[in-house]
């Protein structure tokens, strides 16, 4: 094989949707827009279609980068490309920005139609399902009439799944990564805390802060802050801030971070506090830096929806709590994955979804991954993880490609 | 007990018509005692095999007699050779629990070359024989003469099923075919079929002391 490399540059494209959405809601959002990108060649039978759903806080830039800008590279850049495990040689890969997200997708930054402003806290609340749904009329608008793979990490992972019940008929396989069939209360519990923190911020003004000029950026922090805690193992923040005190400044330290430096041993430790509440250690450097790049770039509003699309997603409600029934019409093959050091999105959160495909006899692999980084693992480059997802997509193509195409 | 009367010495075995078991080539590079287990697989049969190593008993299955089911393996390393290979695999250790498999929810459930390294031997039959209709399991025989004589010469035994050094091994609960025989009878299991091997070729005569490998199936008795 040759060397992994990256898609290189990539331009998002835009698609707008006239005929009304039903929402799950009851409500119904007409005339919005879905911003993507894709990566690679769609085969002339239209078999190699996967489609990438993102998480939280990331948008349609999976992979690829802006204006040869290597610091512009997508979010999961490390996973798709040529030669990468979803292999773009072989794969026609599209990630999509979801309504109500803040890339450019129509959200709550968008103008309303009805008022001339921005929705901000009249966005309709949209729910995992309502994505899929977006994200099928996207599919059918490029001729995709059944996706080789739905892949996701974490909500992604939750939309993946949405996908093979929704849609059983048109997803061959599904690849759900570090996610779980509903959030537990303590999941809740923290997203709460972050709304919280948004919606107290004086300069929320309810959700229509666009008119004020400003942004609730401290309720955002604090927001991402949390959020950040979540992401990571206790040993995995143990290790890169340990009790270190803070010596750089946070923007140092970030670049220091980014550059692949040593984030503690970099520069030699203070020896004695400041006695101060304000930043001491090096960890809250790190989440102070990581909320307010944060609230820089990601929208309030959008936080609270995609939040409580992650509280509200739980497909086996319908059927008293009954996953398996709630999965039962699924038909594609499954690729299950967790990272034995998440618990946000624990392992056990993943065997309860192998358990319920075990039950229905689908085709299920599930591999828990040894890996020390917390939630973010499924981010990140663990080699067993790399190799058993490219595994698994070796078996996509296999499953994917005509007689003819195999031999070519 | 039961169990016990199933086997007392080499002619009882040469006695049953359980034996020798069917164990001619079957034309793959599998296991020896993998082998045997396909060939008393039927078709589209659906198996779980557990602690599955890199799922060729699966992979072999699935190709030659249409059969479907799941590996389950702890090893990274065997998880991703199954994922290669085609095989769906879980990757969990078995002695955690099959809690995640429903009753009966398979038709045969393997337990290969692996029993003797279980630490709660008794659970994990005994939720093997609830998971599926029928089990089958091997094991080397430690009462094969060789490891007898061994430790008459006073040294543990070494050999091809068992290469490891008493300081190294992973091997925790070994058996002599007798033993197995009376701890199937023990878990109220009824045992189907036999077979024994020497190194790798089927043998009749006096198992007890001549296989190094045992193979058997049983099911949950009928009461």
């Amino acid at each position: 094989m040759s060397a992994a490399g990256s898609v290189g540059n990539v331009t998002p494209q835009r698609m707008r949707f006239e005929a009304p959405l039903a929402l799950r809601s009851g409500a119904s959002i007409a005339g919005y827009e879905l911003v993507y990108e894709t990566y690679g060649e769609l085969d002339s039978v239209r078999s190699n279609a996967v489609l990438v759903c993102h998480a939280l806080n990331a948008s349609h830039h999976v992979a690829g980068m802006y204006d040869d800008d290597p610091r512009s590279a997508g979010w999961w850049d490390n996973m798709v490309g040529p030669g990468k495990p979803v292999d773009t040689n072989r794969f026609f890969v599209i990630g999509v920005n979801n309504l109500g997200s803040c890339f450019g997708s129509t959200g709550p930054m968008s103008v309303n139609p009805a008022t001339g402003e921005p929705y901000g806290p009249d966005f309709p609340v949209v729910t995992v399902e309502d994505w899929v749904h977006a994200q099928a009329r996207l599919a059918d608008a490029l001729g995709i009439e059944r996706f080789a793979a739905v892949m996701g990490g974490s909500l992604g992972g939750m939309q993946a799944l949405a996908w093979t019940t929704l849609y059983p008929a048109r997803v061959a396989h599904c690849v759900a990564i570090a996610t779980a069939p509903k959030l537990s209360t303590q999941n809740i519990a923290f997203n709460e805390v972050a709304r919280r923190a948004i919606i107290t911020d004086p300069d929320f003004h309810g959700g229509r802060f666009y008119s004020h000029g400003v942004v609730p950026a401290r309720g955002l922090q604090v927001a991402r802050m949390i959020g950040h805690i979540t992401y990571l193992s206790d040993d995995a923040m143990a290790e890169k801030f340990g009790r270190a005190l803070r010596r750089t400044s946070p923007e140092e330290l970030a670049a220091h971070i980014a550059a692949g430096g040593d984030e503690v041993s970099g520069a030699a430790a203070r020896s004695d506090y400041r006695f101060t509440f304000d930043v001491e250690f090096e960890i809250e450097s790190y989440l102070r830096y990581q909320g307010e790049k944060f609230s820089r770039y990601f929208d309030a509003n959008t936080y609270l929806l995609i939040t409580r699309a992650l509280d509200y997603f739980d497909p086996a409600l319908a059927h008293g709590g009954d996953l398996a029934a709630a999965l039962a019409p699924a038909t594609a093959d499954f690729l299950v994955a967790s990272f034995t050091t998440d618990w946000r999105f624990a392992p056990e959160r993943s065997h309860e979804i192998v358990q319920a495909l075990l039950a229905n006899r689908s085709r299920v692999t599930y591999a828990e991954v040894d890996a020390p980084h917390g939630h973010d693992a499924f981010l990140l480059d663990d080699p067993q993880y790399m190799a058993v997802v490219a595994a698994y997509y070796d078996r996509i193509q296999a499953a994917c490609s005509t007689p003819t195409e195999r031999g070519a | 007990m039961k169990g016990a009367t199933y086997l007392t010495d080499a002619a009882a075995i040469a006695a049953t018509n359980l034996i020798p078991v069917d164990a001619g080539p079957v034309g793959s590079a599998l296991r020896p005692d993998l082998a045997v287990i396909g060939r008393w697989i039927a078709p589209g049969a659906r198996v779980l095999d557990l602690g599955c190593g890199d799922g060729s008993l699966m992979a072999w299955l699935q190709a030659a007699k249409g059969c479907a089911g799941y590996g389950v393996e702890i090893d990274d390393a065997a998880v991703l050779s199954c994922v290669r290979r085609g095989v769906d695999v879980v990757q969990r250790n078995i002695e955690a629990g099959l809690g995640m498999f429903g009753h009966d929810q398979f038709d045969v459930v393997v337990l290969s070359m692996a029993i003797q390294a279980t630490h709660q031997t008794e659970r994990v039959l005994r939720e093997m024989s609830q998971v599926g209709r029928e089990g089958i399991v091997s094991f080397p025989n430690f009462g094969h003469w060789y490891h007898a004589w061994s430790i008459l010469r006073g040294r543990m035994p070494v050999s091809r099923e068992m290469p490891y050094e008493w300081f190294n091994t992973p091997n925790l609960h070994l058996a002599t075919v007798l033993d197995f025989e009376d701890f199937l009878g023990r878990l109220g299991l009824v045992i189907t079929g036999r077979a024994f091997l020497a190194d790798g070729k089927p043998i009749s005569w006096l198992p007890s002391q001549r296989a190094t490998q045992a193979i058997y199936r049983f099911r949950r008795s009928a009461s």
